[in-house]
Parts: C-alpha cells; structure tokens; sequence
C-alpha cells in the first residue's frame, strides 16, 4: 500500500484530543535498543546492515500491536514520503535520510512507530495527542517487552540497553512533549523558561528535533540523561515540569490580556488579516501566523471556528503536503502561491476577530453621557 | 578550549544538577552554538556535541586501541562520537567512565532490564530479570558512592528510590 493511502488524511490527524491539547500538542516516548553481537548500523556493512533489518522487520510485524501495519524497507518510500513522515513527526530527519538496510513499521492507528537501523538497531517510539506521557511510556514499554521476547537485545547490567552513542547509554529512553507557547514568547518570559528547564537537566528544542527553530512558537522538551535513573522517575520528573511550563503559559496568557489587550489583539489580527487576504506566503511565515490563530481560537475571538481547522492547516501548508497535493514538481515559489491559496480559501468561512465586550470602546459612545 | 584553533574568548560556567561546569570557547564556537546568546542555550546540549569533543578525545586516547569485536578504533570514536558494536563499550570502558559522568545522572543502570514478564508495566521501579533484592543492593551501593563523593542531591534521589522500591514490593524486602 501508498504510504499516502495508508496515512489518515490530515483533517482527521488534526482531530485528535487529549488532555491539555490547548498547550500539550503531543506527548511521545522513544526507545533505543540493539541487537546483541551485531555492529551499530553505522558501523555495520551493508549486507550486515540487510541482514538486521530483514530480522528486525520480521520481529517488529509479528507483533500483535502491528497487525495491518505499514511496513516497509527505507529505500522503496520517495523523498517525498519520507518529508511527510518527517512532517508528521512519525520518524526523525535522521532516518528519513536512510535508504537501503534501513526500515520503518507504523501502526495501523500511527501511535507507534519503529524505524529499523536509524542510529540504532531499534529507534522505537509511542505518539500520543496531548499531555500522555505516563501512557506513551506504558504503550512503548509493553510493544518492547514482546520485541525482547523475539530479539536479544544488548545490555549491560552496569551500563544498561547499549547504544551507538553513548548519550543514549543506560534505558535508552527520551521522552518529549511538544508544547506550544505563544504567550510565554509575547510576554518574554519564554528565554528564562528555557534557561530553568536546562538547569533541571532537560532539553528544550524546536519543532523538527534536535538543532532545529521554534518555528509557531513550539517547543519540544526532553530528558537528555538517561543513565543512572529509572523510566518512571524520568517519566515523572517531566510530567511534573510540563505541568509546571503549562501553568506559566496560561498564566503568561491571561497576564496579558488583562494587561496588553491591544497588543494581543494586534498580533491575533495580524495573523487573520494575512493569513485571510495574502497571495504569497512562505511555510514559516504560515506557521508563526496560524500559531497566533491557535492563540486567538484559544481565547475566544474566533467562535465558531474549531481548533482543528488551525491544526490541519498547519499540517497541509508544511511544504512536503502542499507538494503531495500536485502531481507536477512545483518550486519554492509556486508553493508559497498555492499555500496562500489554500489559506484564503479555509479562512473564508471564518469571521474576522471578535473583540470580547468591555476591551474596546463603541465607536458611537456618546460624549460623556 | 574546544575547537582547539583559535583563542577562546568566551568562558561559561553553569551549574548542572548540582555541579560547576566551565567551558571556554572561541568566538565563532559560541556563535555557532548560540552561546552568545546567555539567554537561550543549554551547557548540558553543548557537552553532548561540541564540549563532549574534550571527554571524547580522552576517552579515545586511553583503553586498548580497537574493539577486539569490530575493529573499530579509537579516531574512529573521535570522529563521530559514535561507538561501532555493544563491545566498544568494554573495549573503551577506561576512557568511557569520564564521558559517561559527564553526560548522566548516575553510572549504574537502575531501569527497565530484558527478561521481565510483560504487563508490569505499571509497577514504581521494577527490576525484571533481576530479583528485587538485586537490585536493591545495586541501589544501595550507589547510595554509598554517592556520599562517598558527597554528592547528596544524588543521595536522596537514590534514598527516595529505595523507599519507593521498598513500598512498591510490599514491604517484602529488608535491608
């Protein structure tokens, strides 16, 4: 099967709930495990490379979980599969730039993804909407207790799941939570989140990944130790900061609407203005400014608009969709057109910002009645 | 310094989980990493690429010369950060000890170990294919090292981990 027919079409990826999904977009858990007596796949021949995947493939589809998965070897998927899946934060750029003797199985519902010789043997991961860490963990722990029961996998009884790079020594575990934050970014406050955050030991990044931007005001937060503690301490520690960040934000939220109305409203417009009448727009410029229409749905200015349509458009308007959707190769700027196209078109059914009663003053005030 | 090319001229020093880290480097290296920004980095992001480089070069330049597994080298650890099979990590373990420190928590594994039956998966801290008391003398030992070297903040996570343990196996296990 396609992997476009295999994937659920965008509109209802965008549907999906969870706790906390007005900050929390998703919560994911990612396991490393390896092969014992087996080279690491970038040490690994080519033939060595096959040879592992081809028992891993055969493992991983056994499983009960992957029953009407999507499995298939790195190099039969295009580029342009490979973006989506990238776009949809199903596998890592890392693994995207992978082609023969590396593979990937995705589960029938995509909540769990295995992508086979990555850095590792195994790069497992469980994909949750919402704040479900403890649950994401739950799912990858239980899909990787059946692999190690058809697998030996190499440990260590002092150093744990052993890894390619030693930063992943130990239980091999990062767990993330995206957030979004754009009123801890309006009120200023984000750079002394981040900086607290980095003193707890936790990594913040952008919305690909490692080394990337924060792009729509975005933030993936993580765990970088993972020798010495257990999962669930890991687990716990980072549920309790992302509690912790998600009450700053609102906080940040409602400190300003309280404070700088006029600021909030201004940015929200903004954002509705271009994003409802440009002609060209670039995929970061998109992202940032339906970011701020997320904002503006969360605070009730757009009623009657639902969150999804935001969410849907953030996935549609990403450059690898907004391809999939022509069969002729379009350029940079052929895709800035077409992707404000498809903006003005969603945004005609929704109304300009409604200001809540009490912040604006009625243009036809009496004089001081 | 880190580049090792030119004069360093940015010196940071961050506490991380109770420790002193410093690290100097030139201005292009800060730039690069966004150091010149005090605002928005991370020490720890930079010891596990760019300031790792110092922890890799030593742990490269001591232990045997290859994995007696895969051939892989030392300059070859030096050049990805990457190890080439499970066994580099005995092969390397002298000059690995240092950068495992600097890079976790702790340098005994207390987590999730094969073996386990499945569907535990909710229990506090188990210890599959280990019987708890195993795992508990592990945790006791590292609780010893650690106020050993006086690392206390360690000392109650581990103490903390214990009790948890302690609670969870239903008191069945003394120590």
């Amino acid at each position: 099967m396609h992997l476009l027919e295999f994937l659920r079409p965008a509109q209802e990826a965008a549907k999906q709930s969870g706790p906390q999904d007005k900050i929390v977009l998703s919560s994911r858990v990612r396991l490393a495990r390896n092969l014992s007596g087996s080279p690491f796949p970038g040490w690994a021949k080519k033939p060595e490379r096959i040879r592992a995947c081809e028992a891993i493939r055969a493992a991983v589809a056994e499983l009960p979980e992957m029953q009407g998965a999507f499995a298939e070897s790195m190099d039969a998927l295009s580029g342009l599969d490979k973006q989506i899946l990238v776009e949809r934060h199903l596998v890592s750029r890392e693994h995207a730039a992978k082609s023969t003797g590396s593979g990937l199985v995705l589960s029938k519902d995509e909540s769990l993804c295995v992508m086979i010789n990555e850095e590792d043997h195994l790069r497992m991961q469980s994909l949750k909407p919402g704040l479900q860490l403890h649950e994401a963990w739950q799912a990858i722990d239980t899909l990787d207790t059946r692999l190690e029961n058809r697998l030996t996998y190499a440990f260590s009884a002092e150093l744990g799941y052993l890894t390619a790079c030693p930063t992943n020594v130990g239980t091999g575990m990062r767990v993330s939570a995206m957030l979004h934050l754009p009123g801890l970014v309006l009120a200023e406050q984000i750079n002394q989140v981040v900086q607290a955050v980095n003193k707890l030991g936790l990594a913040v990044r952008g919305l690909y990944g490692e080394g990337t931007e924060a792009l729509g005001n975005i933030f993936q937060i993580s765990n970088q130790m993972t020798l010495g503690e257990t999962e669930t301490v890991i687990v716990e520690r980072l549920s309790k900061v992302v509690a912790q960040i998600i009450e700053h934000e609102e906080n940040a939220r409602g400190t300003l609407l309280e404070k700088k109305p006029k600021v909030v409203f201004n940015h929200i417009g903004r954002a509705y203005g271009i994003l409802a009448n440009a002609h060209s727009i670039s995929s970061k410029e998109a992202m940032n400014l339906l970011s701020l229409l997320r904002t503006g749905l969360d605070l009730g200015l757009f009623p009657g608009t639902v969150r999804s349509l935001v969410d849907e458009l953030t996935i549609l308007t990403q450059p690898a969709h907004l391809q999939a959707r022509y069969s002729e190769k379009l350029s940079a700027e052929e895709r800035d057109i077409r992707r404000a196209d498809m903006m003005r078109e969603a945004l005609r059914t929704v109304n300009r910002p409604v200001i809540p009663p009490g912040t604006a003053e009625p243009l036809d005030k009496p004089p001081s009645a | 310094m880190v580049c090792k090319q030119q004069e360093a001229t940015v010196h940071l020093t961050q506490v991380v989980e109770g420790k002193i880290k410093k690290l100097d480097l030139c201005e292009a290296c800060s730039k690069a990493k966004g150091v010149d920004d005090p605002t928005g980095f991370s020490l720890a992001d930079l010891l596990m690429g760019l300031g790792a480089s110092q922890e890799i070069a030593q742990a490269a330049s001591s232990g045997g010369t290859s994995c007696p597994t895969c051939g892989f080298t030392q300059a070859d650890f030096k050049k990805s950060g990457r190890l080439g099979c499970p066994d580099c990590y005995r092969a390397f373990s002298d000059g690995l000890e240092a950068l495992l420190k600097t890079m976790h928590k702790g340098h005994q594994h207390v987590g999730k170990a094969p073996g386990s039956p499945a569907g535990q998966t909710q229990s506090q801290s188990r210890t599959p294919g280990r019987p708890p008391e195993d795992r508990l003398q592990a945790l006791q030992r590292s609780l010893e090292e650690a106020i050993k070297v006086e690392n206390y903040e360690e000392a109650a996570r581990i103490r903390d981990e214990i009790k948890a343990m302690k609670v969870a196996t239903g008191g069945a296990v003394t120590a």
